[in-house]
């Protein structure tokens, strides 16, 4: 599980299965986000392109968008987590995904970070 | 570089999430959270650092008519320790501030101003300020709020200090054990039945220490203090009023006393209540899930905007969206439909009444000033 897990530098955490891609905020993202209150979610079937804001996710503080690191087609959508916020805090096998998003090119994976350098990554910020 | 409080070490020693506001380094939330916070103060009480804010005092004579040409609201006839919330306005009619003026004597008023307007409130007073009148900057107190419905109680058990017999908008003056002379103004900006208060700085943290020791209260943050308010439906200076807002589109017309003519912007404050503002501050509720908050445009039916929001968030008591903002005055309607957009997208929401959350200070009567 945890070699097919990535993590960008916008504190998303990408759980890759055979071509589709679940994508979820990581701890650090939560912790600075306080209180949540709410997620927008996509549209099944919309395209989105690498780097694209794909979900919004609201604390009591602001409005937070996140965005997919691979391009695609949004193939599923966490229904479950917008009647249950706590769900967000759930890894990727425990519906901990916002939505799945059908990898266009595998390419787009090169570069995310392990769980390693994303750990050194988060240590780094103040 | 930001300021800070006497509290600052304190509130760092609670583990405070700290941030700037008005340049102050404030505690926004403590350990657990902004809407656990929020609801402690609603089912308890909390202790909040408002040493932010100005405290100013005016000593003279003529410094009741000093208030009633700065503010719309009545003076002279206001018995010592009675508290008024009112506006300064300018030439133009427009809020330089929101405030608390209380008379202590027959010639002395002290007044609670927001962080962020200090300097020009202060500045502004001193160019109005007629001979003989005497304007003193507190800046050696700090400013504590106890806000929940025990508050009278915690206030008495950890200082001996009998405020059962205070009303709301009153301040009176007590003493600590420890022989710490403070005032203390049943008021707050939460919605709940508490006290604010002024404390001399070098006594603020054993103040603070023996309030928060306890064990019913619990250290509450600037962030809960903002959706305490939101749900009263109070004003944020810089937000939903500022300079270009009249009173009277405030929805604040009830500050203006009976007899005051004679106050700086009067004309055009006057004027708004006679013939009814363009556009008024109104409450808003949405009906479907999403966050509204300021900015976000308000539109009708048509899809025409016919406003935007000045303050919006989450209400943790109501679990929905709730906000305030300027819309036109003929659909300025309680139970109006409307909608909020937010990002592309119009969210049903509906015209409501404020506050949102039922108010337990003593009593919410609008006295006549």
């Amino acid at each position: 599980m945890s070699d097919n897990l990535k993590y960008t530098k916008e504190h998303e955490w990408v759980a890759v299965e055979g071509n589709v891609a679940a994508i979820g905020i990581t701890g650090y993202a939560q912790e600075a986000l306080g209180d949540l209150v709410y997620v927008e979610l996509p549209e099944i079937g919309k395209k989105v392109g690498k780097g694209d804001n794909f979900a919004v996710v609201e604390s009591v503080k602001t409005a937070a968008e996140v965005y997919t690191p691979v391009s695609g087609e949004v193939v599923a959508v966490n229904t479950a987590m917008a009647e249950d916020l706590e769900l967000i805090k759930k890894p990727a096998n425990q519906n901990g995904w916002i939505a799945k998003i059908k990898i266009e090119n595998p390419s787009d994976l090169e570069g995310l970070m392990d769980e390693k350098k994303y750990k050194e990554f988060t240590d780094g910020l103040s | 570089m930001l300021k800070t409080t006497p509290l600052f070490e304190a509130h760092k020693a609670l583990g405070a999430k700290m941030g700037a506001f008005a340049g102050y380094d404030m505690p926004l939330y403590y350990g657990e959270g902004v809407i656990k916070e929020h609801e402690w103060v609603r089912k308890h009480t909390g202790l909040f650092d408002v040493s932010h804010m100005g405290q100013v005092t005016l000593e003279g004579a003529g410094a009741a008519q000093f208030f009633e040409r700065l503010t719309p609201s009545s003076f002279q006839a206001k018995k010592p320790g009675r508290a008024q919330y009112t506006v300064l306005t300018n030439e133009k009619g427009g809020i330089i501030d929101d405030l608390i003026v209380t008379r202590l004597s027959e010639d002395k008023f002290f007044a609670v101003i927001n962080a962020g307007c200090k300097e020009k409130d202060i500045e502004w007073m001193r160019q109005n300020l007629p001979d003989g009148l005497k304007i003193t900057y507190m800046k050696d107190h700090a400013l504590l709020a106890l806000q929940g419905g025990w508050a009278e109680r915690i206030l008495h058990e950890t200082f001996e200090i009998n405020a059962h017999e205070l009303p709301y908008m009153h301040l009176m003056e007590a003493r600590t054990p420890y022989g710490t002379k403070i005032f203390v103004s049943r008021l707050g900006y939460t919605g709940e039945d508490g006290f604010e208060l002024s404390v001399p700085a070098d006594k603020a943290v054993e103040v603070w220490e023996a309030l928060n020791n306890h064990p019913e209260v619990k250290p509450i943050g600037l962030a809960a203090r903002d959706s305490l308010r939101l749900e009263m439906g109070y004003p944020l200076y810089g937000h939903d009023i500022n300079e270009g807002t009249s009173p009277v589109e405030a929805d604040l017309s009830w500050v203006i006393g009976k007899e005051n003519k004679g106050f700086i912007g009067a004309a055009r404050v006057l004027n708004d209540r006679e013939n009814g503002p363009a556009r008024k501050r109104v409450g808003i509720r949405l009906m479907d899930k999403g966050i509204a908050r300021e900015g976000a445009e308000i539109r009708d039916s048509q899809d025409k905007k016919i406003g935007e929001l000045t303050s919006g968030g989450f209400s943790p008591v109501l679990k929905e969206s709730i906000g305030q903002g300027y819309i036109e005055s003929k659909q300025a309607n309680i139970g109006e439909k409307v909608f909020v957009n937010v990002r592309g997208r119009n969210i049903p929401a509906e015209v409501a009444a404020m506050p949102f959350v039922p108010a337990r200070t003593k009593s919410m009567k609008k006295q006549a000033a």
